[in-house]
């Protein structure tokens, strides 16, 4: 091919003009209405399903809304402060909102702390090692029922494996309950958070490290540095985008959770986060009003959090 | 010895040991699930640190009870892989059908809007799904959609769109446009060029895409509990597992051969296409 029309780019059919009547639209404007026609599917199925929930549960945040009494009032009802106030004033709330931030910053760091290890290890080549890395997936890819089911019998006071080897091995006097109390519950879910989305971590660090331009080690070693300096001075830099951007991923992530700490401790023993409040309150005591209002009052701080955290690697980055 | 042959002959240890570790902390709960899942409650209670199954003991009667229907005394599992499989299907095979032309469309075609979609896609992506959760259930409390499966699939299709149209659209830019280019000279319009030329080449990425889809969809919770809870009959494996294991009366191994029949189609489903995957999710990460 030698010749392309100079109007053609990227666009490689001709359709002829329907009505012979009308003036023939450009090519320009045929790709254009066939890219919107195309991509219309997708964008009905995201607004329906995602798009007008978002904006409704804002509305309902403002309102007073019960399941008993939905069918009296209509989408636009009156609206009212109330549930935000009471949610506010309410005790607990800003425990719970404390917990979540606690769970997502462990969560976050545990994984990625984890998961760089893994990368670290895996990074070079052995015997088994496509079989190893897809190992190392597992946890992520498993069902979370099924992970958080195993965990809990795991960890079980009378019938759990860590309990019987803790006391026949370690001496612990006593079987821990280790979902069950305070003062190791957040940490245990914390672990969960950490043992099933280092994977996350692990695969983007991965792939990472494997497009490190070999010549930068080379290069370092032959001016003698050690492996650890190698690491330090070389390959972190090097990371350190990719860390950054898992970061704010997973951070994200953990603050929507629900499923992990719902199945695993149900919220109890100080491990109540956002998510499975609001579950609660829709749920349990069918507030309606209440819930949306927390489930805004969530969205917002986190889009406080990452504002925050943009602005803060944004004016980073530019120095 | 200086210090870069002593850090280089312990690393080399270390990272042995590292890699050991891991494969430890990654399989076991497996393995346990596993064993326990062929044992009888009353050896287990008897003996709960073994990590093997003693001699004479192994039983299947745990999966014939979980797998038996609510009629016959067992938990009705056949009935829940049924939903879970249908659910799964239907949600994978509908995400495909909406998802790849607009994959096509965001990697090929200049439109009104175009850069915005990707971004749209990543809000949707990070948003609490709880939030979205609230105005569904009263949606469809007061449509009557609360135990319907078809609702099930719709949000299982938001859900995974993202991900799908991010996916497919880094493949198709892989695709020369010459080729897309040679087929519309010899007269193929716009969907035939997509049917004939872009898909087959995507194949690989349509896969990748189908069993990402089919994994969420079989494995999710939230939205399934929230539906489904007042019908029994119409639970997934996910959330029957899940409310089955809040009742007091079920033993634990027979709830592990549950657990095994949730997970060991995913296991198997990923060993098979785990190279596709990886690549599907992580291609464009090595730029940073």
């Amino acid at each position: 091919m030698t010749t392309t029309a100079p109007e053609a780019g990227r666009s490689p059919t001709e359709e002829r003009p329907r009505r012979p009547g009308r003036r023939p639209l450009t090519l320009r404007r045929r790709e254009s209405r066939a890219g919107l026609a195309l991509v219309t599917p997708t964008l009905l199925v995201v607004l329906a399903v995602i798009g007008i929930p978002i904006v409704w549960t804002v509305v309902l945040a403002f309102q007073r809304v019960r399941l008993a009494t939905l069918r009296k009032t209509g989408l636009f009802g009156e609206l009212t402060l109330d549930n935000v106030d009471r949610v506010l004033h309410t005790p607990g709330f800003a425990d719970t909102l404390w917990t979540t931030v606690l769970y997502s910053v462990g969560g976050t760091v545990g994984s990625i702390v984890v998961g760089l290890a893994a990368a670290l290890a895996v990074r070079g080549p052995f015997r088994g090692r496509t079989l190893v890395r897809a190992s190392m997936l597992l946890p992520y890819v498993a069902p979370v029922v099924a992970m958080t089911f195993v965990w809990q019998v795991m960890l079980d006071p009378q019938l759990g494996i860590v309990n019987d080897w803790g006391q026949r091995f370690l001496g612990w006097d006593a079987p821990v309950a280790f979902l069950s109390q305070e003062s190791t519950a957040l940490w245990t879910v914390i672990a969960f958070e950490a043992w099933r989305y280092f994977p996350f971590a692990f695969l983007f660090l991965l792939a990472r490290l494997q497009a490190v331009p070999a010549e930068l080690e080379e290069a370092a070693r032959v001016d003698g540095a050690t492996p650890t300096q190698r690491f330090r001075h070389i390959l972190l830099p090097q990371l350190m985008p990719v860390i950054a951007l898992i970061g704010v991923l997973r951070f994200i992530m953990t603050f929507n959770k629900f499923d992990d700490v719902y199945l695993l401790t149900g919220g109890s023993a100080g491990t109540e986060v956002v998510s499975v409040r609001v579950y609660q309150f829709l749920t349990a005591r069918t507030d309606i009003g209440a819930a949306a209002a927390q489930a805004v009052v969530l969205a917002v701080v986190l889009l406080v959090f990452v504002a925050i955290y943009l602005r803060f690697f944004g004016a980073k980055r530019e120095a | 010895m200086d210090r870069d042959r002593i850090e280089t002959i312990s690393l080399r240890w270390l990272r042995r040991l590292v890699i050991a570790g891991f494969l430890v902390v990654t399989l076991l709960p497996f393995w346990y699930m596993l064993v326990l899942s062929v044992r009888p409650i009353e050896r287990l209670l008897l003996d709960p640190g073994s990590l093997w199954v003693p001699f004479g003991e192994l039983t299947v009667a745990t999966y014939a009870e979980v797998l038996r229907s609510v009629e016959n005394g067992g938990q009705g599992f056949l009935t829940f892989i049924r939903n879970s499989g249908l659910v799964a299907l239907a949600a994978t095979a509908l995400t495909l059908v909406v998802a790849i032309p607009g994959a096509y469309a965001v990697s090929r075609l200049r439109f009104f809007g175009r850069r915005q979609v990707s971004a749209l896609f990543l809000a949707v992506y990070l948003f609490p799904s709880i939030v979205i959760a609230i105005p569904l259930f009263v949606v469809f409390s007061r449509a009557g959609l609360r135990g319907s499966l078809f609702g099930l699939v719709l949000v299982y299709i938001s859900q995974t769109l993202p991900v799908s149209v991010y996916m497919l659209k880094n493949y198709f830019e892989t695709i020369p446009v010459s080729l897309e280019e040679s087929a519309a000279i010899d007269g193929a319009g716009r969907l035939g060029i997509i049917r004939r030329v872009s898909l087959p080449l995507a194949a690989p990425s349509v896969m990748a895409v189908a069993l990402y889809d089919f994994m969420i969809a079989w494995n999710e919770f939230l939205f399934a509990l929230l539906f489904l809870v007042d019908r029994p009959n119409r639970w997934t494996v996910s959330l029957g597992l899940s409310l089955l294991a809040d009742g007091v009366e079920v033993p634990k191994t027979v709830l592990m051969a549950g657990s095994v029949i949730l997970t060991l189609p995913i296991v198997v489903l990923f060993f098979a296409g785990e190279r596709l995957l990886t690549e599907g999710l992580t291609s464009g990460a090595e730029k940073g």
